[in-house]
């Protein structure tokens, strides 16, 4: 033994000795929630992975990440509305981070670069029909492909795209946008077959010795209303008229349209008819415009355009240049009720835009295969009643957008997959949420929304050139750094940083961080001031 | 302020680190080599704020001095939670003094390193005073007041944890007003601590015109370790005051002690700021303005405050002292930022 001084009997030594872990009862852990704009996007994008990577600016890896979900981000980045940002955390702070203006410059850079994807299993063997070149079934060939099936779509039409070529507006999604990413899907082996309907789907299944079929036929047929109308009224149906947009010979609507319905497809056609030369376009709509389903967005940009709505409106009769409008009032239970006061519009045309049906045809016979209310019935697979025909889109139940139906064609493909493999797919439990209770959001910059330039009125009203602008680069990174990250690490080093007994390990960057429980006496700081709420504290076992 | 915050970058400088900066913008604390000089397996509370403080002001010393550094340590927490014989948690040169003399045997050690550097030495070697409130504005004050005088080559440190600690909670002469301590009960018509007695050691440190003043919490990282940089690249008598929440003697949450550090500063009770000879320079504005209640209903020594019949009257006083405190540092920022 050493000589020490008089009293002293211990050599000295470092405090790591000491193990305070022991004085723990709760455990700080690391974990991932799930951020609320993943949770609410129906294509089921990992938004938050993708901005973390365009937060830095590496903008191609960021496309990566989105497209592992989603391949049309330069489409949805200008059509899809957006429930992800009215579910995003930032809202609670200042105003939601603009996540559709970042996909959609994503999806420019994208289609500007020329990024290209790449199939990522091996072939199988296995070859699949797609019914439809919506896009609930390019989605659905897009991820069959990279999983390793041959995959072959029927489509009714001259051209792909479904409703986003013959429904959606040029002003709103440009062709070559939509082209260009339809053509990076084929480009990936996918076969098109296009003017090729489907009249019987057995049939064409038998033929072409298909392995299992995904239905995406959307929705068509244009709903009627019964008016009362003279020989020479000229009523049409949205669709029709929208469709022939895409043609050679633009619908002739005359100088005073009259749209009926209250839909997004009645703001499309009156703001088509106005961009056509129509003096006025007027929307007849039978209740107010709180209750109109069309978005209000779209709403105030038609109006800015010059489409005047008439509110509490229905037409009980149609002559060859006038209506007669009744004027309706609402009950208490908000149902529209007439009130026996009439009035006339004069009108050279009546566009009918009162929703669409599903064309069954084809499904005729098929054993087991279930319908109701109009729409085609699946499982939570997206299977329908016949084993091996998957169905999504317009024509199962659901909301009728872009997204949903992107979002079902990745499902149903990874049932499929499953399905033709004999196995089965369990998707993976889904994290616990990243509510806004879950921030510390006094971490995060003060700093606005950014604004997406508008077109200006004049080009708004008499062409067909895109109405909202995208984000530059500078203003794009601006918005990505806008994200809070929630639920998910972004390396601010903050526990490492707070906590007051060095336990917490840094493993660098891109390795995130780990707890020393020797030491951590589970005072709880990290987990306080973790930013995005990436920590959480567990009781300890007794 | 000594350092410019950068506000944009998702964080920008409000957190640790932050991946969106240049290296040379994220803090000493960031870097997976800090020094750590105070290491894990120290005996202070779960959530010690002075613990943090430490390492935090110490670190960002180490860095500024490329490690030539010597810590003379006051008896108090700080002292006895990381040091008791034979185990430290420190890793730099340290040494422990009593408890009120410190800021003199820090002068002792920075002449003895002057003479060396004289007979031809190192001379990079820089000197660093800490304690706590007790030891600094009581039973160190006259040591203190001293090394200022004589404008000695020390940075004194000061972890204000707003009471006597390490012995149980008794009141200093940095107690607030109204706060119940051990010595200071809540009872009778004006419970806690009394109004309008105490020292304002930073003021007071000003007032010797020393060439360097400032107060900083643990809650504001980038612009503690600024100050600690700043200081040590002046020569000459420096003070720094930094405020440290204590779970134990305040009866807050663990997990709130960084919270209550940005609360104190939030609110205007605790102003940040720094000083030259004597002068206000800077000032750390307040970012999102507070009243006094949110700071002080998270802490037990304030409960009698907020009781079945809530002493408006006494957190009134209050609130016009961190009225005061921002009319005097103007601490609004004209602008929200
Ligand atoms: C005017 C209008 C505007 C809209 N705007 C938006 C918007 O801004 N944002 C949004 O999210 N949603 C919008 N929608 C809704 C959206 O377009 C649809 O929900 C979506 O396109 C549905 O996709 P789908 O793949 O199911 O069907 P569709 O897009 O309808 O595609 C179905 C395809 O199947 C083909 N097909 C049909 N029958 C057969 C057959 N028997 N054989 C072979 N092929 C066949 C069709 O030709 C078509 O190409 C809009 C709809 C309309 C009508
Ligand atoms: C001369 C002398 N008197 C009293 C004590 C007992 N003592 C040790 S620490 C301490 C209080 C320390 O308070 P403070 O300086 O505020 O530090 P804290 O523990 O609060 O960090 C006291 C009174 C002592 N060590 N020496
Ligand atoms: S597809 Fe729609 S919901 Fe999903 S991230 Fe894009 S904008 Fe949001
Ligand atoms: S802040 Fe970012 S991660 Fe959080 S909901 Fe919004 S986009 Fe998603
Ligand atoms: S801050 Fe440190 S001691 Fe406190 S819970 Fe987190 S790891 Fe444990
Ligand atoms: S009593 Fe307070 S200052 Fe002392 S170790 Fe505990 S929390 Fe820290
Ligand atoms: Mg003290």
């Amino acid at each position: 033994m050493m000589r020490k001084p008089f009293a002293i009997t211990l050599d000295p030594g470092s405090s790591l000795a000491n193990h305070t872990g022991n004085w723990r009862t709760e455990r700080p852990v690391y974990l991932d929630r799930l951020p609320p704009c993943n949770h609410a996007c129906p294509a089921g994008e990992n938004i938050q992975a993708w901005l973390f990577h365009a937060e830095s600016g590496n903008y191609e890896a960021a496309w990566r990440q989105l497209v592992e979900d989603n391949p049309l981000p330069a489409v949805m980045g200008r059509v899809c509305y957006h429930p992800c940002e009215t579910a995003c955390n930032r809202g609670q702070l200042d105003s939601a981070v603009g996540i559709n203006s970042v996909e959609r410059f994503l999806g420019d850079q994208a289609i500007r670069n020329g990024w290209k994807l790449a199939p990522s299993a091996p072939a199988t063997g296995k070859h699949v029909l797609v019914v439809g070149a919506g896009p609930s079934g390019l989605s659905a060939a897009y991820h069959l492909v990279r999983l390793g099936h041959r995959v072959t779509i029927h489509e009714a039409g001259p051209y792909a795209g479904g409703m986003m070529r013959f429904g959606i507006p040029k002003y709103r999604l440009p062709r070559e946008v939509l082209d260009a990413e339809v053509q990076r899907i084929l480009d990936l082996g996918v076969e098109l077959k296009l003017n090729t309907r489907v009249d019987k789907i057995l049939d064409s299944m038998h033929a072409g010795n298909f392995d299992a079929t995904f239905l995406a036929v959307g929705a068509h047929i244009a709903k009627r209303a019964f008016i009362p109308a003279g020989a020479s009224a000229k009523i049409l149906d949205a669709v029709q008229v929208l469709r022939s947009m895409e043609g050679e010979g633009k619908p002739m609507l005359g100088r005073r349209v009259v749209v009926y319905g209250g839909g997004n497809t009645a703001i499309d056609v009156a703001r088509t008819a106005k961009r056509l030369g129509a003096s006025e376009a007027i929307i007849v709509y039978r209740r107010t415009r709180e209750k109109m389903p069309a978005h209000d967005f779209e709403v105030e940009e038609a109006l800015q355009e010059g489409v005047m709505i008439k509110w509490l409106s229905t037409i009980k009769q149609a002559g060859e240049s006038t209506l007669t409008v009744e004027k309706m009032r609402l009950d208490e239970s908000g149902f529209p009720q007439p009130t026996g006061e009439f009035e006339t519009l004069e009108a050279d045309s009546l566009v009918l835009a009162l929703g669409q049906d599903v064309d069954l045809s084809l499904l005729e016979g098929v054993a087991g295969l279930a319908v109701a209310d109009g729409v085609v019935q699946v499982g939570a697979n997206m299977m329908t009643g016949y084993a091996g025909i998957f169905a999504g889109g317009d024509m199962v139940p659901a909301e009728r957008t872009v997204t949903v139906a992107v979002g079902h064609g990745k499902k149903a493909a990874r049932y499929i997959d499953a399905w033709l493999r004999g196995t089965d797919y369990a998707p993976l439990p889904k994290h616990e949420l990243a509510g806004f209770d879950k921030l510390n959001p006094w971490y995060y910059a003060d700093a606005p929304h950014t604004v997406q330039p508008v077109l200006d009125m004049v080009r708004r009203q008499s062409t067909f050139d895109e109405v909202q602008g995208g984000l530059d680069e500078t203003n794009a990174l601006f918005e990505a750094r806008r994200c809070l990250s929630c639920g998910n690490c972004f390396e601010c080093d903050n526990c490492y940083g707070v906590c007051p007994d060095n336990a917490v390990i840094k493993h660098g960057p891109g390795n995130r961080f780990s707890i020393n429980y020797d030491y951590c006496k589970g005072c709880g700081l990290c987990a306080a001031e973790c930013p995005c709420g990436a920590i959480r504290m567990d009781a300890e076992e007794n | 302020m000594s350092y410019q915050p950068i506000k944009f970058y998702q964080t920008g400088t409000f957190t640790v680190g932050n991946r969106l900066l240049e290296p040379e913008d994220r803090s000493v604390q960031a870097n997976m080599r800090r020094t750590n000089s105070l290491n894990s397996g120290h005996r202070a509370c779960q959530g010690c704020g002075e613990a943090l403080g430490a390492r935090y002001a110490i670190d960002a010393a180490m860095s500024a001095t490329d490690n030539q550094l010597i810590a003379v340590n006051a008896t108090g927490c700080l002292e006895v939670f990381s040091t008791p014989y034979p185990e430290t948690s420190w890793q730099i040169p340290w040494i422990h003094s009593l408890f009120g003399n410190t800021a003199a045997v820090a002068t002792g050690i920075a002449a003895a390193l002057k003479i060396k550097a004289i007979k031809g030495g190192n001379d990079r070697v820089r000197v660093i005073a800490q304690g706590g409130d007790g030891g600094t504005t009581d039973i160190g004050f006259g040591c203190l007041s001293g090394m200022f005088e004589r404008n000695d080559d020390v940075l004194y440190i000061c972890y204000d944890n707003e009471g006597y600690m390490n012995t149980g909670v008794q009141r200093s002469s940095a107690t607030p007003p109204a706060a119940r301590t051990a010595t200071t009960m809540a009872v009778g018509e004006q419970p806690g601590n009394v109004f309008g007695q105490g020292k304002n050691l930073p003021l007071i440190a000003m007032a010797h015109g020393i060439p360097y003043v400032a107060t900083a919490t643990v809650a504001d990282l980038h612009d503690l370790e600024a100050k600690v940089t700043r200081a040590m690249q002046i020569h000459g008598a420096r003070y720094i005051h930094i405020f440290v929440p204590c779970p134990l003697g305040w009866g807050s949450a663990s997990n709130d002690t960084i919270r209550l550090a940005r609360l104190a500063k939030e609110t205007g009770l605790f102003p940040v700021f720094e000083a030259e000879h004597g002068e206000v320079t800077a000032v750390s504005k307040i970012r999102r303005p507070l009243p006094v209640d949110d700071y002080l209903k998270l802490q037990r020594r304030f409960a009698h405050l907020f009781g079945a019949r809530p002493r408006t009257d006494v957190i009134a006083r209050i609130q016009a002292q961190a009225d005061r405190n921002i009319r005097k540092y103007q601490l609004l920022q004209e602008a929200p930022q």
